[in-house]
């Protein structure tokens, strides 16, 4: 305050620091970019721009929203086999074919839409396709051989693959292939196959219109129940989606989410008591358990949750003692620092009124943390809702189970896209959820 | 004013010429309420444990014995090839580095990320102040998706490899550190970008040099949270799918008897290793927010 000029000195550190600082606003970004330029070179970037896949993305992105449909025909046998997907739960029964499929003495056409045809019959197979011609595929001593159309002149285009034993056409219509055992022919269309109710369902193709009023007036199809609850029981014993099963992960899911933070916060309260300063003097014993939860927290979740794992066999205890055990470590720690900032006039208040020890940390420190301790709760409990789904993938238990089995099968991918969905609601959910009681427990609003 | 502290509802005013009497009333009341939460609580703790012990494939007292059984018998086998570690933590190392790597890549472009989506997400600050939901929403569906979800589909495409967990973990760390950045800058000083508006800068101006020197502290010290978050994430990723330590970890245990010693140096290596960077980002971070 004496001297109000800047000093030669002090303007040369002034301009010093800017310099410095102008530095550092070069030298972040430059180290930043060095190091992801590293990284790209030791995560062999450049051959991954090889190794990757992207039939399997179309593959997987076309799994999201549409689905096919298989008909095969076994040429040693003649039978024709129509299956959604080409799994066993989705094929159509004897004598039911979807509306695009006719057989007739023998003689299978299959309407793929915008003017292309398919033809199966003692000869073989042919494909009409709009534009370009009908292509025949017969076989020679079992060998399948390809008659172009004349217009062609003989050249096979890219979208046409011929090979010893193999033809397979690719059209936007569909796709198509004859090999020496089989003729199948795939079938593309929008939306989730069988996701309400199977193929042997009596509610199967009808119409929402329809199905309201077979619910509210329509006969019963099955005397022994009402529509509504045969439609109910169709759709929950899904044999292709499995709802009821999928309902239940998800429940186990926010089981092992809700006991293992629960627990945990139940067994950290006191043990937090223990490692207060203000609460337990004696220092060598308030070290060992904080040291305690500084092992159980830095002795990661992962390798809990293989040892118990281990120990307790796969299922939703086991994610939930995980869950309980990694966070007895998070909770104790929090909690105790949240003992060790509590206001002690409020206790000495209590302790005036001739409280005992139990009474004081009753009403004159438990008040006093409540909102911060459930508040941390209710934020864990939220996260590991989600950690729950990735605990639940290594334990087998809940929707994680469901969901890393359906991408490790990698053909169930429109399974995939529902669980994600689902995972993402329940997050979204406990979220909200959490906030709401949050607000009405804490602000009081 | 006093009925109010009694709740609003005129049918149940306490009668206000006794306050012993109001006063008893309502702390019986209060405990009544208090006394059904605890009953329902524990009965729905009881039976929630009941029925997940129900469903586990082994029991809880069955199996508590074994807790101690299966790292019993791990480290009793790496203590009699304990000659073997030293050699065995030289070979982990390069999987401990790649799953630091996956960690801080994935911090990295998860921050970068966030800023922008946390400054377009935040009242007052944002570009286009109307789709603020849509920024939120988003990073809300970020955080929703589990990591392992995106990095087992991405390794479906992009085959095996570190790549998948960092896009995976970048894209979770995008979504839940936006939040937290969103939650700094709305507490910043709009005086700077006030200012900096009157002289004519720009939004990313504003943004550059108004509000991030001020919030630089607390998302720094955010960041470095989430990258102690992300080291555990990766080696998880390791094992559930691809790359990594967690990967070795995966294999050695599989393996069971005979390599448990290598089970033993990686959990070790790991255990030290998430132990370090705890300590030592919980030193910058008090630095950073204390400012000392």
């Amino acid at each position: 305050m004496t001297d109000a000029t800047l000093s030669p000195s002090l303007a040369a550190s002034v301009t010093a620091s800017f310099a410095a600082r102008r530095r550092m606003a070069f030298a972040i970004p430059a180290v930043i970019l060095a190091y992801l330029i590293y990284a790209a070179i030791s995560f062999d970037l450049a051959g991954l721009a090889q190794r990757a896949r992207f039939d399997n993305a179309a593959i997987l992105l076309g799994d999201f929203w549409s689905h096919k449909t298989h008909v095969t025909r076994d040429n040693r046998t003649g039978t024709i086999e129509v299956a959604i997907e080409g799994e066993a739960r989705g094929t159509y029964p004897a004598g039911m074919l979807p509306d695009w499929v006719s057989i007739t003495e023998g003689v299978t056409s299959i309407d793929l839409g915008t003017g292309h045809f398919v033809t199966y019959d003692a000869d073989g197979a042919r494909f009409v396709i709009p534009g370009y011609g009908t292509l025949d595929i017969h076989p020679e001593g079992g060998k399948p051989v390809l008659t172009l159309p004349e217009a062609a002149n003989g050249v096979v285009p890219d979208w046409i693959s011929v090979s010893e034993n193999k033809v397979s056409v690719t059209t936007d219509a569909g796709r198509f292939n004859y090999t020496r055992s089989k003729v199948e022919t795939f079938r593309y269309e929008a939306g989730w196959e069988l996701f309400f109710f199977t193929l042997d369902s009596p509610f199967y193709g009808k119409g929402w219109g329809e199905l309201i009023s077979l619910a509210a007036t329509g006969d019963r199809i099955d005397p022994a129940r009402s529509n509504l609850g045969y439609m109910a029981s169709e759709f929950w014993t899904n044999k292709m989606w499995r709802h009821a099963d999928v309902a239940w992960a998800i429940f186990e899911t926010i089981l092992m989410a809700f006991l293992g933070t629960m627990t945990a916060a139940l067994v950290a309260l006191p043990l937090g008591f223990l490692a207060a300063r203000n609460f337990n003097p004696l220092g060598p014993f308030r070290f060992a358990v904080r040291r305690v939860f500084d092992f159980i927290r830095g002795v990661d979740g992962l390798i809990w949750t293989i040892i118990l794992s281990r120990a307790f066999g796969p299922g939703p205890m086991t994610g939930a003692i995980a869950i309980a055990l990694t966070d007895t470590g998070s909770f104790g720690k929090m909690f105790s620092e949240a003992l060790e900032n509590i206001d002690e006039k409020q206790v000495e208040g209590i302790k005036s009124t001739g409280a005992n020890a139990a009474q004081r940390a009753r009403f004159g420190v438990i008040p006093q943390i409540t909102p911060i301790l459930l508040s941390q709760v209710l934020y864990y409990l939220e996260s590991n809702t989600r950690s729950a789904t990735v605990i639940g993938a290594i334990v087998g238990g809940g929707i994680g189970l469901l969901l890393t089995q359906a991408i490790i099968t990698q053909k169930d991918w429109e399974e995939v896209a529902y669980y994600m969905v689902l995972i993402v609601l329940m997050v979204m959910l406990m979220d909200s959820l959490s906030g709401w009681i949050r607000r009405k427990l804490i602000k009081g609003e | 004013m006093v009925d109010v502290a009694y709740g609003p509802s005129p049918g149940h005013r306490p009668n206000l010429s006794d306050p012993r009497e109001a006063y008893l009333a309502m702390v019986r009341r209060k405990r009544m309420y208090g006394g059904i939460i605890l009953v329902l609580f524990i009965a729905f703790m009881a039976s929630g444990w009941m029925l997940a012990e129900e469903r586990n494939a082994g029991g809880f007292w069955n199996g508590l014995p074994n807790v101690i059984d299966f790292p019993a018998e791990v480290f009793s086998e790496a203590w009699t090839n304990r000659a073997n570690l030293p050699g065995i933590f030289l070979r982990s190392v390069p999987s401990l580095i790649e799953t630091l790597n996956i960690a801080a890549v994935a911090t990295l472009l998860g921050a970068i990320a966030a800023m922008s989506l946390s400054l377009l997400a935040t009242r007052g600050l944002a570009r286009w102040p109307r789709l603020i939901p849509l920024f939120r929403r988003t990073m809300d569906a970020l955080r929703a998706i589990p990591e392992i979800v995106i990095a087992l589909m991405l390794i479906y495409i992009l085959g095996g490899g570190p790549v998948p967990a960092v896009i995976a973990i970048a894209l979770h760390t995008g979504g839940a550190l936006g939040k937290l950045f969103s939650e700094v800058a709305e507490n910043a000083d709009l005086k700077p970008v006030e200012g900096l508006a009157s002289v004519g800068a720009n939004w990313s101006q504003r943004m550059w040099l108004g509000v991030i020197p001020q919030v630089a502290p607390n998302w720094l010290s955010y960041a470095l949270l989430r990258f102690e978050i992300n080291v555990r994430a990766s080696a998880i990723l390791g094992f559930v799918g691809e790359g990594g330590i967690g990967h070795d970890l995966k294999l050695a245990m599989q393996w069971g008897q005979g390599r448990y010693d290598e089970v033993v140096a990686i959990f070790l290596l790991l255990f030290l290793a998430i132990v370090v960077i705890d300590t030592v980002s919980d030193h910058f971070r008090h630095k950073l927010v204390k400012g000392t």
